[in-house]
């Protein structure tokens, strides 16, 4: 079954005909996903990736014309929060917004509308879904994955595909792997990802990969406490080495007023019961200490 | 981006807060010239207060009283030049003291928990808003704004009449909290806090003493990602508090933040920027600086991100930590090898390189005699074995 996307997607490319657009749009064809649309304000009519998939003027158009029920946006920061918005507005299910630097005010009314629609948003500042073996949205590299049981959930990119390497590399497949966006205002929270792998009966094992920087982790370990006793889990959590104050990279990596550290989040998940390693390579040997067979 | 109190106050006024007025010295003249023109508009003492864009600065001595011009430039002379937390102090601010009555502390920040934005007021004032949160939480009252409304009336006064104000204040405070609301949104600020926020007395011209809310002290922090829409913000980066790479680093789009270590490290993306600190660190070294090249990174961002890491004297060893997806190996390996060929220092570097055309990028490097190794593990346990002196 797996999560967020999968045989069942349907998927409109908000910015098909950009340089980043282009590109991983073959990519997601490539690995079998099922690209209906695309689309791009003045060009409706037209086609894109080698005259293989038609452009709308607007999502609306697009979602009507074929089913289109996912949207990814490679649309820049100053439009993304608008491409939010008409796909919202389109009725899309499910929107995952690669865009990276948008900003913090702007993601407030756009998370609302999401909610108030109940439609999901993943990101923005993520590197998108994939359900390997099924299909594939957004810049996370097809050769990383093997199709399997692990769900994998992380707020970072590089590092969610050195994670996702090692486990491959280890033999323990993935069900889905979802990066949520390394910005303070996200769509999706681990919370809510965890909930979904909860549901997912193709899921039995989850990896989650956090860092510095507000309290998502320790509201996830809260939960993992709770409702997925009996799951094996391992964790990894970067920036122990973060100095306080300043902005690692990501927009939302910051530890502000002595909180959100490594150090809280690697004892709340500790406490938790989730394994958490030294490096991300040990991903795999904790899962399986935790008693993950595949 | 964190402004200074000055810069902070003027964004406060333009949204119409309360603000006494304040000169920005950088000279004990001119320090003395700032306190004369209050003490001439009648001003009992003046305040005098480091400009830096650290916090504690009080408890570090650099805020100071000052009952006549002379005792002004003396004390400011002092304060100039003083180090706050390893920064150098260049400036001051110069104002009339306030007569305080009482103080309270009102901030709004960007919430992730309820993506929305927060309020948070307290009757405790004028002391760290941390140090309230750990001591006594319950002091704190907080109220969300609408996500698309944004700060309405009764929200504000519901915090107003929260930490205890009443007529003829809370209708003031309403509007000052809804200033401080616009000036989050007008400005695509991430923190302002006023603390204080403060009842001050003051004397009317027929001697009659009367009450007011004012800010007496301001701290604003920017959000990065909306500088550019707005004219003029970037205009209060104070380059005098920035280590000079910082600019450097900017110029050429890296995220590049300098530690106190000796293994520099360059790799692409930060959450896998960080972790590589980490396992530097896990395996017994020290991180010289956090730097993330971004996506696509090729040639000149590479060796650009070599200058910024070789600038640092205390880089005894580095390692370079690429998973390539976007970015190409084999364009890093190239800008490594031009970077190597232009070094003016040599430094010994461990090189890992996997994802989008490694095997080509691992080719060049073995041509290029580089040090390679296989895992990130590998690539942390080798570099601080360089940085310890060892030749491998």
């Amino acid at each position: 079954m797996s999560i967020l996307v999968g045989a069942d997607t349907r998927l409109v490319v908000q910015g098909i005909t950009g340089r980043e657009g282009e590109f991983h749009t073959r990519a997601s064809i490539a690995y079998g996903t099922k690209v209906v649309a695309g689309t791009r304000p003045g060009k409706g009519g037209q086609t894109a990736i080698d005259g293989t998939i038609p452009i709308f003027d607007t999502v609306a158009e697009a979602a009507k014309q074929t089913g289109a029920n996912t949207s990814v946006i490679y649309i820049p920061a100053a439009g993304a929060p608008d491409a939010i918005f008409e796909a919202v507005d389109a009725g899309i299910a499910t929107i995952i917004c690669i865009t990276e630097g948008i900003p913090a005010l702007d993601m407030i009314p756009a998370v609302e509308a999401v909610r108030r629609a109940g439609a999901r948003l993943i990101g923005p500042n993520c590197p998108g879904v994939t359900s390997p073996g099924r299909a594939k949205v957004g810049i996370i590299p097809a050769s990383i994955h093997k199709p399997g049981r692990v769900g994998v959930v992380s707020r970072s990119g590089t590092l969610t595909y050195e994670a996702v390497q090692a486990m491959t590399d280890a033999g323990l497949g993935q069900s889905t792997c979802v990066g949520i966006g390394g910005d303070p205002i996200i769509g999706t929270t681990f919370l809510d990802v965890l909930k979904l792998f909860r549901d997912d009966p193709e899921t039995d094992a989850i990896v989650m990969i956090g860092e510095i920087g507000g309290s998502a982790e320790e509201e996830a370990a809260a939960f993992a406490a709770e409702h997925l006793k009996g799951v094996p889990m391992a964790a990894f959590i970067a920036g122990r080495t973060a100095p306080p104050g300043r902005r690692m990279g990501h927009a939302g990596a910051i530890i502000s007023g002595g909180s959100g550290t490594a150090a809280e989040k690697m004892a709340a998940l500790e406490a938790a019961g989730v394994r958490v390693a030294d490096s991300p390579t040990q991903l795999p040997r904790l899962l399986l200490e935790a008693g993950y067979r595949p | 981006m964190k402004i200074q109190e000055a810069d902070a106050k003027s964004l406060l006024l333009a949204q119409g807060l309360p603000v006494p007025p304040w000169k920005v010295a950088r000279t004990p003249a001119e320090i003395e010239a700032a306190a004369r023109s209050y003490f001439v508009e009648g001003a009992g003492r003046v305040v005098i207060k480091a400009q830096v864009l650290v916090g504690g600065r009080g408890k570090a001595g650099g805020v100071k009283l000052a009952a006549s011009p002379a005792e002004a430039a003396d004390i400011g002379s002092r304060i100039l030049g003083m180090d706050i937390k390893g920064i150098k102090v260049r400036k001051v601010l110069v104002g009339a003291a306030a007569d305080i009555v009482k103080e309270y502390y009102l901030g709004a920040i960007i919430d992730r928990a309820s993506r929305r934005i927060t309020l948070m007021a307290s009757a405790e004032g004028g002391v760290e808003i941390e140090e309230v949160a750990r001591q006594n939480p319950g002091a704190i009252h907080r109220v969300s704004a609408d996500p698309l409304l944004g700060l309405l009336a009764f929200q504000a006064r519901a915090l107003g009449l929260a930490i205890g104000l009443r007529d003829p204040l809370l209708s003031p405070f309403v509007t000052i909290a809804q200033g401080l609301f616009a000036t989050m949104k007008a400005n695509d600020a991430d923190l302002v806090e006023i603390n204080p926020l403060a009842i001050v007395s003051e004397k009317a011209a027929d001697g009659s003493a009367t009450q007011r809310l004012v800010c007496l002290d301001a701290k604003i922090t920017l959000d990065d990602s909306g500088l550019a829409r707005h004219k003029g913000l970037e205009a209060l980066r104070d380059l005098d508090e920035e280590d000079p790479t910082d600019a450097e680093a900017r110029r050429l789009g890296i995220n590049f933040i300098h530690l106190d270590g000796t293994i520099g490290c360059m790799v692409n993306g930060a959450g896998l920027a960080m972790t590589t600190m980490d396992l530097v660190k896990h395996y017994g070294g020290e991180p010289a600086n956090f730097l993330d090249v971004g996506g696509g990174a090729r040639h000149e961002t590479v060796c650009g991100a070599m200058e910024l890491i070789l600038a640092d004297p205390h880089v005894n060893a580095i390692l370079v930590n690429i998973f390539g997806g976007i970015t190409r190996g084999d364009e890093v390996a190239e800008g490594l090898i031009e970077a190597r060929a232009e070094q003016k220092r040599a430094v010994p570097m461990v090189v890992r390189i996997v994802g989008t055309n490694a095997d080509e990028a691992a080719r060049l490097l073995k041509e290029a005699n580089f040090e390679t190794a296989a895992s990130l593990d590998e690539a942390a346990e080798k570099a601080v074995a360089l940085s310890k002196g060892a030749s491998l």
